[in-house]
């Protein structure tokens, strides 16, 4: 029995490839990225949620129900359902320019579609002040047709679609490069015209990432501060975004109410990251 | 049905892919565009597609009576791939992932527009007929993903064919299939076409497929046609060095033609008589590895056996030149090595029972 146990090959644990660890050093690596995790996101997490629940209940609900703060949330609402949707037909097109046609100017596109995400947000919120502002390039020309841009509702979406205008176009470039055109020509040697093409071929096959992107382009337009705090005036009830609500109540002192608001930011943010986790598993899956 | 293709020029950038391409398809043919990869023959596919526009030439289609310009470099007119109605099977198939084999195949019936579109009863009818010509029939309701790369390529057909194509064009039809798929796929694609006798473009850089599948096989190399035959005339008569070189392993040897022999170093083979053979001029001789004859002490070049290595019936033959001149390949039967009783490194002689003779170009001209 013995001899013959002994001639067996060897049977190595699959983890244990010549890229793996020593036990204690993997253990040691997981308990750094876990202490981490728990210093940074969960503890503040909780923090969030017993600082608005610390009150009660009664309070934690009367927070969230202020003309103020319903006020705020309906802004911010709006400003997602414009930004969104604008930034979903963007992203398609420039994703589809870059991803199958060669043309001039290709790379800069592509550089362009990065800036958002290179420039400081409050440089982008000065950007509209400096432009529409009563002392701005247009400032003059709104006045005498009294029109208002900055402080008002259509600065905050102006500053809400540029800080989110990558993320959709970001998402799709790869997946559709990567899908390449066949599918495309096939569909148009069929006889399908373009409209067809895009709408039975194109559009199925990126539909899953066109989500993700989304997805993630719902959530910053939600939660951005900095570009939309320079051009709001932060006029209660008005201009008031729910972060910018969030900073108003924490500022008078009001710690409950603010924590109340901004358990919602944080809903907000554990909503995009299982929506995230189920359309990631989807992306993968149709690979 | 048949396609005229004349003068057809397409450049990238400075790179030449067809330099004035002329071609004729004729009724119901099966061509197959044969050579090395970069050579121009898919980008002349897709050129005859419309999925690629050529810089000047013309492309002509013909009916049943009529010609149809396809393209016109002159006027530039050019026809759009949608009103061409040709069948195009890609390589990697490009078959819709997201959608059933059905729907698939009943794509290109859907897309028409409202006054052509068939019913969805006859759509039904005649999609799963085109399922049972390819016998994938009971593979209706899967997806792309879940079939083997035979059954794509199938599927691939079918989807071509359902728009009812004037032609059918195929892009590397087996490239992505494993050799025992491949042969039957090619016999396969060979009945149907006698079947349904559409005419039809094959791409190729196999030249077992090209020879084997196709009524007329065109020989392609840097973006011009090298000859255009049979596949027997291609095979038996090659028109150049490229093509004797491309239809399989060859030896070379450079000597001089005089008195209707060959002679090379220091010896002098007899040339069958077509061959020719007037005054002495520098030639490059060709021959086949299963064309030269082994023996100690017969006519040919003395040469060193380096190695031998058996694959299957024959055996394969490395030697080296007596005379430095070069390495030559033989492919002896596995009795007559046995027989023998070649061993490596013993001399012997070497006999090209077949040489193919190409006179140098300047020589030529200087004669």
């Amino acid at each position: 029995m013995t001899s013959q146990a002994m001639t067996l090959p060897r049977v190595y644990q699959v983890d244990a490839g010549p890229t793996s660890e020593s036990t204690p050093f993997r253990r040691l690596l997981i308990a750094v990225a876990l202490t981490f995790l728990a210093a940074f996101l969960w503890l503040p997490l909780a923090a969030v949620f017993v600082g608005a629940l610390r009150e009660g209940l009664g309070v934690y609900w009367e927070a969230l129900t202020d003309p103020d703060a319903l006020s705020a949330i309906k802004l911010t609402v709006i400003a997602a359902l414009i930004s969104v949707p604008v930034n979903m037909v963007f992203g398609i097109a420039a994703a589809w320019a870059i991803a199958k046609f060669e043309f001039r100017g290709k790379s800069l596109l592509i550089t362009l579609i990065d800036l958002p995400f290179s420039v400081s947000p409050v440089i982008a919120g000065l950007l509209f002040v400096l432009l529409f502002g009563s002392h701005g390039w247009f400032g003059e020309f709104l006045a005498e047709h009294n029109i208002r841009i900055v402080f008002a509702v259509p600065a905050i979406v102006l500053a809400t679609l540029f800080v989110t205008f990558p993320f959709v176009a970001r998402e799709l470039i790869p997946l559709m490069q990567e899908q390449g055109t066949e599918e495309e020509e096939a569909a148009i040697v069929l006889g399908a015209s373009g409209w067809q093409t895009f709408w039975h071929i194109t559009l199925p096959n990126i539909r899953w990432g066109l989500l993700y992107g989304v997805i993630l382009c719902n959530a910053r337009a939600m939660g951005e501060f900095g570009a939309v705090s320079v051009v709001s005036g932060h006029i209660r009830g008005l201009t008031n975004t729910i972060p910018l609500h969030v900073e108003i109540l924490y500022n008078e002192y009001n710690a409950t109410a603010a924590f109340a608001v901004a358990t919602l930011l944080a809903f907000l943010a554990l909503g995009t990251l299982a929506a995230k986790t189920l359309v990631a598993r989807h992306l993968r899956g149709h690979h | 049905m048949s396609i005229h293709v004349k003068k057809i020029v397409k450049r990238f950038g400075a790179f030449n892919a067809l330099r004035e391409i002329d071609l004729e398809v004729g009724e119901g043919e099966l061509i197959a565009l044969l050579g090395p990869s970069g050579c121009g023959k898919t980008t002349l596919l897709r050129i005859i597609a419309g999925l690629e526009t050529p810089d000047s030439g013309e492309i002509w289609f013909h009916g049943n009576e009529e010609g149809e310009v396809w393209f016109h470099g002159d006027d530039s007119k050019c026809q759009h791939v949608r009103e061409r109605q040709v069948g195009f099977v890609f390589q990697h198939y490009a078959l819709f992932r997201h959608m059933t084999v059905f729907d698939n195949v009943a794509f290109g019936l859907r897309v028409r527009p409202k006054s052509e579109r068939p019913t969805e009863a006859t759509i039904k009818e005649k999609v799963m007929e085109l399922l049972r010509l390819v016998q994938l029939d009971w593979l209706a309701e899967r997806y792309p993903a879940q079939l083997s790369g035979g059954q794509r390529q199938r599927i691939a057909l079918a989807r071509a064919l359902a728009v009812e194509p004037k032609v059918l064009l195929l892009d590397e039809p087996f490239g992505a299939l494993d050799a025992q798929v491949r042969k039957e796929l090619r016999r396969w694609l060979r009945r149907l076409h006698d079947e349904l006798h559409v005419t039809s473009v094959f791409v190729t850089h196999d030249q077992d497929e090209a020879l084997e599948v196709a009524d007329r096989v065109v020989v392609m190399n840097e973006g011009r046609i090298e000859q255009i035959g049979t596949p027997d005339e291609i095979y038996d008569h090659p028109a150049t060095p490229f093509v004797y070189q491309f239809l399989g392993d060859v030896n070379l040897f450079h000597g001089r033609v005089s008195d209707g022999h060959a002679h090379i170093g220091a010896a002098a083979i007899q040339l069958a008589g077509h061959e020719p053979a007037d005054t002495a001029v520098a030639a490059m001789f060709y021959t086949r590895p299963h064309d030269i004859e082994l023996s100690h002490d017969g006519g040919g070049l003395e040469a060193r056996i380096q190695g031998a290595r058996r694959a299957g019936g024959v055996v394969k033959v490395r030697l080296e030149r007596i005379d430095g001149h070069g390495a030559v390949e033989a492919e002896v039967p596995r009795e007559s090595w046995e027989a023998e009783a070649f061993c490596e490194d013993q001399v012997v002689r070497v006999y090209p029972k077949r040489l193919k003779v190409f006179t140098a170009p300047e020589t030529a001209l200087a004669t």
